[in-house]
């Protein structure tokens, strides 16, 4: 009888700019399933990786911004494809780092799929909801539209490897940010091996760059920086919160805080996470012969 | 020492604007960037810049002439600029991307210190790759060797690709590890790089404030 | 020669009765407050001392967030919408009827012109809640889902610029959204927030709904840190937002910022001139340049640089500055001693830096705070008078040759409230106006307001609109949001802080 044959493992590494880079620091931390069995050593994200992110996410802002809403949608879309595509990986991916049934799983990923479609549909909508015609008591032409916030920090649902993180990405970017998530901490591999479904489904580099580690000290670089115009801390809990919003308001950072009680990632969102990066700008011009 | 680099007609607008300043008033001669004018034209261009006050003047060598093996032509062009000079400083730029390969870079090194050159520049920036390391590396080998063998200190300028105050330090690095701590000095060694003050300036912030920085907070002038 | 000077117009301050002194409205009166303490309010004009005021300390805070409560929970809250709308037009209409007292109440107390006290902020202030009104029985048509609700109790602190207008952009979609408030007016300016409080007692609005704490930054620190808000919105300055934002880190507490500016005003050599002129003068030198979103900032194409200059000139030099109650007045005091010295310090940078300083040949009465309108040539980037924001009459003109460049500058701020465009080009105007990273942007025009549109910063210069629908949003509690646990309980009546 022949000897069972060794897999090959995958390395997990980080994803920044389109590539995928090892932690700078060199470090990497063991990312267990949910019975505790080694299922491989992720990259321990440091400080400089963050800032490496945040200058990626802004390089990749203005053509990201231009691109028509159209565009967007189409890739926000082709991502799903790609995600369906590799659904088995995702499930098998899921049910490890999670636990719970291999039903459970499936229903996880099968919702991740479709909030990317869900997504991709609001890209060339948001302006007619959010946006106006005013009517100005006076000769004046005046429209407001939403536009995208710019360089979006996001720290990922613990809870949720792969819906969360779809959840919190997709939002962020159909707009037109660019983004840097944090992976949960315990359960980071769904979200880099997401990425590679992110970097061959035309989202050009550096729109999303993800990050494994430690998220209390990704969170804190972060939150500080004054690149980033924005921070959802969805990922984060306890008394971090109010350290990390103290450090947001260094440049007037737009924060999104953790939800009171645990969110229902599953539950059918609504455009409120993807207007909450969004701002409102107002043209006038006058009107004459 | 700064200094403010110009093409040769706009030297004494330069002059004017940086008066009592102490900043240097430099200007790109010799039909910059791409060196490829009559050596009339050239010493003209050199003359011109010199008598509207420039305190040092940059000169391109002639690639075409170098690459094709005429040495001694190159030889004499630099001779015949660093005649027109007078008393300015003149830098000679060897545009490293140009030259090929490293051993190149040495040749043109030694051939613009034998014709006086006082600073040794890599590029005109305007041709990738401009600086780099590795190119650095050679003429500061160079610079090492000429003073050694003439006892005349040459001063080198890395110029172009350097954004980052990281960039900087690595060159630092290979200016001390090379010729020594008595390069590091503006006399002896530069840069020529605009992009990279606002990013030193932006370290210097990240290192006060324990925040990374952004472009926002710092002009652009 | 004939002497054709204009004669003196001043508007009469007998329809104004000052009182020697005023209370804190707090539960639909006014009071002492409880420690009794007080400040002046003067005259900038001339440095009279208008009343004294109540300074409310952190018990008097407490006693206004306590009757705030209590109206939320049971009289505004529950009350029918269709009749929190009467309520709001009964107070447009009030303004309207003693629009005259309010422009000149605001004039004294801040130092502005009765030209745009009178034509401009006093119409806002009533179209403003006329605006918001007719929200208050419509928010579930309002785009924020079915079943919006008010937040709960609001804590408001404004400036000093637009004293009266500020309390209206924070009052009116609060109140219309079935909130309560806790206004508290800057100190320099206290008057017309409580004289709009009488209107709101005469239109019968019930006790608590709305209620004004006077007095400086302690007292609005007090309100912005008080565990009995549901919400803060604050209109001031880049430094003290970023103070509250922390000082609300870890909490529930929504919070919406309108703060600093400075504005790039861009010219392109197409540009209508005269045009220009007139918009690069309203941009800066309304209101003294004690405007957040003033175009401090004139970037103007090299190529008419010169012509510009000239008519920017020319026109400088036909303003009229002095008495505000004057109605030919075009320019008024500087609000404060305080800010008076800012600008002069900020003056100071600029020809230490190197800029070039124009003055017209213009003569300052010789009591109150005052500052001649001037323009700065030959700025750069880094100049602290191109960078910082100034808050005065003083304008920074600095140059471009490409609309790459023009937008490159006008971004290269941590601000982001407003921007100007001037070019007769209509592509133009779409390709700038989608790169300037601004709030509001102005083509061929500047410092236009309007109840019905939306306001507010990118970057540095805040978050949360204000005005039309998007200015519900601030004070209405969203589709899956989840709230901070009822605050009824927090705030009783006993006053903590002793």
């Amino acid at each position: 009888m022949a000897d069972p044959r060794l897999a090959v493992r995958k390395t997990y590494k980080l994803f920044i700019g389109g590539k995928f880079p090892r932690s700078e620091s060199g470090r990497s931390y063991e990312v267990g399933a949910a019975d505790g069995t080694f299922l491989a050593n992720a990259a321990q994200g440091s400080r400089k990786d963050a800032r490496d992110a945040v200058v990626a996410a802004r390089k990749a802002f203005p053509l990201w911004a231009e691109a028509t809403a159209y565009n967007r949608g189409q890739v926000l879309y082709r991502v799903a494809e790609l995600l369906e595509g590799r659904r088995d990986q995702f499930v098998a991916e899921v049910a490890d780092g999670e636990g719970g049934s291999p039903a459970e799983a499936d229903r996880l990923v099968d919702a991740a799929i479709d909030r990317w479609v869900w997504y991709a549909g609001w890209a060339d909508k948001i302006a007619a909801v959010a946006g106006a015609a005013d009517p100005e008591a006076g000769p004046y032409i005046n429209f407001s539209v939403p536009e995208p916030t710019g360089v979006v920090a996001g720290d990922a649902p613990q809870s949720s490897s792969l819906l969360g993180l779809v959840s919190v990405v997709a939002p962020v970017v159909v707009s037109g940010n660019t983004a840097v998530v944090v992976a949960a901490e315990r359960t980071p591999l769904p979200a880099i091996t997401l990425t590679e479904v992110l970097a061959t489904s035309d989202l050009p580099g550096g729109v999303v760059n993800v990050l494994t580690g430690r998220t209390g000290e990704l969170a804190a670089v972060l939150a500080a920086h004054m690149d980033v115009n924005a921070i959802d801390l969805c990922g984060v809990t306890g008394q971090d919160v109010a350290a990390l919003e103290r450090a947001a308001a260094g440049n007037v950072k737009r924060v999104m805080r953790p939800a009171g009680e645990a969110e229902d990632w599953a539950a059918d969102p609504d455009p409120q996470r993807l207007l909450a990066f969004t701002e409102i700008k107002t043209v006038w011009h006058p009107v004459g012969v | 020492m700064a200094a403010v680099c110009v093409y040769a007609d706009l030297v004494a607008v330069a002059v004017q604007a940086l008066a009592g300043s102490g900043v240097h008033v430099a200007s790109v001669a010799t039909a910059f960037p791409s060196g490829r004018a009559s050596l009339r034209t050239k010493l003209a261009d050199v003359a011109e810049a010199v008598s509207a006050g420039a305190d040092e003047v940059d000169m391109v060598i002639d690639r075409g002439a170098f690459l094709s093996g005429r040495y001694a032509a190159v030889l004499q062009e630099v001779r015949a600029v660093k005649a027109a000079c007078g008393d300015a400083r003149r830098q000679v730029r060897l545009e490293a991307g140009e030259l090929a390969t490293l051993d190149n870079v040495r040749r043109a090194s030694w051939l613009a210190m034998v014709g006086g050159a006082d600073f040794i520049k890599t590029s005109t920036g305007k041709v990738n790759p401009a600086s780099t390391p590795a190119t650095v590396l050679v003429m500061l080998e160079a610079v090492r060797d000429f003073a050694g063998a003439t006892g005349v200190d040459v001063g080198v300028k890395a110029a172009g690709g350097i954004r980052t105050a990281k960039d900087a330090v690595r060159y630092l690095v290979l200016v001390r590890e090379t010729v020594g701590q008595a390069w590091l000095h503006p006399d002896r060694f530069r840069f020529g790089a605009s992009s990279l003050l606002n990013d030193l300036l932006m370290q210097r912030s990240k290192q006060r404030t324990g925040a990374y920085a952004g472009p926002d907070y710092f002009t652009l002038d | 020669m004939t002497d054709w000077d204009y004669a003196p117009a001043p508007e009469s301050r007998d329809v104004v009765r000052l009182r020697s002194s005023y209370g804190l409205f707090i539960d639909g009166r006014f009071s002492e407050p409880v420690d009794g303490s007080s400040f002046k309010t003067v005259n900038p004009a001339s440095e009279e001392v208008l009343a004294e005021v109540a300074e409310a300390g952190p018990g008097d805070v407490d006693r206004a967030v306590a009757a705030a409560r209590r109206a939320h929970t049971d009289v505004w809250g529950p009350m029918r919408p269709a009749e929190r709308a009467k309520y709001l037009y009964r107070v447009a209409r009030l303004v309207q009827e003693r629009s005259r007292e309010l422009a000149v109440l605001e004039s004294l107390d801040n130092g502005k012109p009765i030209r745009e006290s009178r034509d401009v902020d006093v119409p806002l202030v009533a179209a403003h809640f006329f605006h918001y009104a007719g929200w208050a029985d419509k928010l579930q048509h309002a785009g924020f889902g079915p079943d919006p609700r008010p937040l709960g109790v609001a804590g408001q602190v404004i400036p000093w610029n637009f004293p009266l207008l500020m309390a209206a952009w924070k009052l009116a979609p609060a109140l219309a959204a079935g909130n309560t408030c806790v206004l508290k007016p800057a100190e320099t300016t206290p008057l017309t927030a409580l004289l709009l409080a009488e209107i709101l007692q005469q239109a019968d609005l019930p006790p608590g709904v709305v209620n004004v704490v006077t007095g400086a930054g302690g007292t609005g620190r007090a309100l912005v840190s008080h565990d009995g808000l549901d919400k803060v919105a604050f209109t001031g300055s880049t430094e003290v937002g970023k103070e509250i934002a922390r000082t609300l880190a870890g909490t529930r507490t929504r919070l919406t910022l309108e703060l600093g500016g400075k504005a790039a005003n861009v010219v392109f050599d197409d540009a209508p001139i005269d045009q220009a002129v007139e918009g690069i003068v309203n941009g800066i030198f309304f209101n003294q340049g004690h405007v957040c979103c003033a175009g401090s900032r004139l970037l103007v194409q090299e190529s008419v640089a010169e012509p510009v200059l000239d008519s920017l000139k020319r026109r400088l030099a036909t303003l009229r500055l002095g008495d505000p109650l004057d109605k030919n007045t075009d320019i008024g005091a500087i609000n404060s001693s305080v800010q008076l010295d800012r600008i002069r310090e900020l003056a100071a940078a600029g020809d230490a830096e190197g800029a070039q300083r124009w003055q017209p040949a213009c003569q300052l009465p010789d009591r109150g705070y005052w500052f001649p309108p001037t323009l700065f040539t030959g700025v750069s980037q880094s100049h602290r008078i191109a960078r910082e924001e100034i808050f005065g009459p003083v304008l920074s003109v600095l140059t471009f040759r490409t609309p790459a460049e023009a937008v490159e500058k006008a971004n290269n701020t941590p601000y982001g409230l407003s921007a100007g465009v001037w070019t007769e080009k209509g592509s133009r105007i779409l390709w700038m106006a989608q790169r300037l990273r601004a709030g509001v942007v102005w083509a061929n025009t500047f410092n236009r307001f309007d109840p019905a549109s939306p306001f507010g910063g990118y970057k540095e210069s805040g978050f949360g609109r204000e005005g039309g629908r998007h200015g519900l949003e601030a004070y209405l509690a969203e589709g899956n949001e989840t709230l901070g646990p009822p605050k009824a309980e927090l705030s009783g009546d006993g006053a903590r802080h002793g």
